[in-house]
């Protein structure tokens, strides 16, 4: 069985305080307030930018990353020292033209890559909030990227693009900062998190709190870690993303490293071994209290509730271009979801977009080599462009 | 809403009934074209009256091909779909060689001059005198370069001839602003002839509808 990379704990521990890129401190002058009904502050926002703000200030794109995602879209990541995850997307002469546009991304509020989120050193008692902090909604992280975006002197944002839980965060921009927000582009995504959702969400929670090593979420005080929970909530999490057309053309029912079954729970199958190896590689780099958070940010998330039930009364009015894309095979955020989407963004008069894009490869369409994707999305932006005056 | 312009990936000349309903918008007008396939007609229209225009189209190819292009098109279906759109949305809905694919032509039509004040619809004229002559001297569903499809293949389900189209539009009493029918070569048939002779020698017509009989 293939093992995972062995990253020195502390190296994705630093970062959670001290990250790698752009750090931006808001002070006890500038606070956050959450939907939870508290102010948090201090607080910080780990990003990364690529490319350069042009002197009208009218070329910036926001990426937002999705669930276990970070800043480091384009640029090699300080604890795995992998490339970005969206490396494919972003760059020079990429759809997202680092010569054309400068591209800001965040790490989300709650998340464990150097904003404040429960692996962060809370100032008041320099020991990791933990659950001391409050819950964090999907909301939030966008009134704090909002914050970010006015410090950077940016009014209004060319673009938001994002897929998965980015997407939710791009609907939540157009939705709350509508006249900031000159396009939008959601990527399998939906307005609300579906039931099916929330329960593979809280099977991933329930492994984490069950694993002894938790301590009921004071485990980096204590030293330990809860290494076993945060796999299994990360390999039924990993399954999702996936399809079952793409496990089979992968793997089928082929043996690791074997030619018969062993008649134990071994990983004989290369399907097991694979799960294993991802979820070993995902506690290397992720804090369990922060997957609790912010699973359960996309949880809470549902636009419409928050405009009395209706997601075209959300979007009214909205003079925003969308660009809405699904996957056939992606069963986590199926057509169905962007479609009404698309159904509330056509009821409001918007301008928009719908592609739903031919893939057996399942939700992680999105982060992969989609040559279709990467068409639409220069062309979607390119006419933007042109239409907001970039050269 | 499957047309035959999604298989033409070629750019060639400008349609025959493309060029009628160009000229048949006003500048500036806001439009919606269902059924738009590749965007050859929303391009067009863009670029020669500066419309403000979004589309819808079945196939997968024809939005993908639109939105690279950067045109607000959306993968969905006329049947389905149009019910989402506010009344009086656009200035004109416009549905070219589509409407004989719909499943409910009627329903559609109503919906079009619902959500724009104007509506345009172009389609093939099954009461052509090749077609009438196919029928009666072979016995078989006839077939033509517009309309290639065997009857067990075809996407179009509901055919209908000039006069049946006008007898719909009476039905839902909406007024007939407009029409025009071109023959097989794209020419306009006689201004001035009588419906007979439109339903005898137009291969396909394009109507400009409005609400109100």
């Amino acid at each position: 069985m293939a093992r995972a990379r062995r990253i020195p704990d502390d190296l994705a521990r630093q970062q959670a305080d001290q990250p790698a890129g752009e750090v931006a401190h808001f002070g006890a002058d500038e606070p956050l307030v959450l939907d939870a009904g508290i102010s948090l502050a201090p607080f910080q926002i780990a990003y990364r930018t690529y490319g350069t703000l042009n002197a009208e200030r009218s070329n910036a794109i926001l990426v937002c990353h999705a669930l276990t995602g970070d800043q480091h879209v384009a640029s090699q990541n300080p604890v795995t020292g992998k490339s970005g995850w969206w490396d494919i997307m972003i760059g020079p002469g990429k759809p997202i033209d680092t010569d054309r546009y400068f591209v800001i991304c965040t790490n989300v509020l709650g998340g464990c890559m150097g904003t404040t989120g429960p692996a962060s050193t809370d100032p008041a008692t320099g020991q990791p909030y933990g659950l001391s902090l409050p819950l964090i909604t999907i909301p939030d992280m966008v009134r704090a990227q909002a914050m970010l975006v006015k410090r950077l002197g940016i009014d209004t944002l060319f673009s938001v693009v994002g897929g998965s839980m980015g997407g939710m965060q791009v609907l939540q921009w157009a939705a709350q900062y509508r006249d900031a927000v000159f396009s939008a582009m959601p990527i399998a995504t939906a307005a609300r998190h579906s039931a099916q959702n929330i329960a593979f969400h809280e099977v991933g929670r329930q492994a984490i709190m069950a694993d002894p090593e938790w301590r009921g979420g004071r485990y980096l005080a204590e030293g330990t870690r809860p290494s076993a929970g945060l796999a299994v909530a990360r390999m039924a999490a990993h399954i999702t993303y996936l399809s079952d057309a793409a496990l089979h053309r992968k793997f089928g029912r082929r043996f690791q490293d074997r030619d018969a079954p062993t008649f134990s729970f071994d990983a004989d199958f290369q399907v097991e071994s694979y799960l294993r190896y991802q979820g070993e590689a995902f506690v290397e780099r992720f804090d369990a209290n922060s997957y609790l958070y912010v699973t359960r940010a996309m949880d809470y998330f549902d636009i419409a509730a928050d405009h009395g039930g209706s997601l075209a009364r959300a979007f009214a009015g909205t003079r925003t271009r969308f660009c809405v894309v699904s996957f056939t095979s992606d069963w986590l955020f199926p057509t169905a979801d962007s479609r009404q989407v698309v159904h509330a963004l056509n009821a409001a008069g918007a301008s928009v977009s719908f592609a739903e894009i031919t893939s057996d490869k399942g939700h992680d369409a999105f982060l992969l080599d989609a040559p279709e994707l990467f068409a639409i999305t220069r062309g979607f932006l390119d006419s933007a462009a042109r239409a907001r005056g970039i050269a | 809403m499957t047309s035959d312009r999604t298989m033409a990936a070629v750019p060639g000349p400008i349609r025959a009934d493309y060029l009628v309903v160009s000229r048949l918008i006003e500048p500036g007008s806001r439009v919606l074209d269902v059924g738009c396939g590749d965007g050859a007609l929303l391009k067009l229209l863009r670029d020669e009256k500066g419309v403000d225009g979004r589309g819808i189209e079945l196939s997968r190819e024809g939005v993908n091909r639109c939105v690279a292009e950067g045109l607000a098109v959306i993968q969905g279906d006329a049947d389905t779909d149009l019910a989402f759109y506010p009344d009086n949305a656009f200035d004109v809905v416009i549905l070219s060689q589509t409407i004989q694919a719909t499943r409910a032509p009627r329903v559609v039509l109503e919906h079009m001059l619902r959500i724009g004040r104007q509506a345009i619809v172009s389609f093939p004229n099954f009461g052509h005198w090749r077609l009438r002559y196919q029928l009666v001297t072979r016995g078989r569903m006839p077939t033509s370069e517009n309309l290639p499809y065997h009857w067990y293949d075809t996407p179009n389900i509901h055919f209908c001839t000039i006069r049946d189209f006008v007898d719909l539009v009476r039905d839902i009493d909406a007024a007939i602003d407009h029409s025009t029918a071109l023959d097989a070569s794209g020419r306009q048939v006689r201004v001035n002839a009588p419906w007979w002779f439109w339903n005898l020698f137009g291969e396909q017509a394009v109507f400009k509808l409005s609400r109100g009989g």
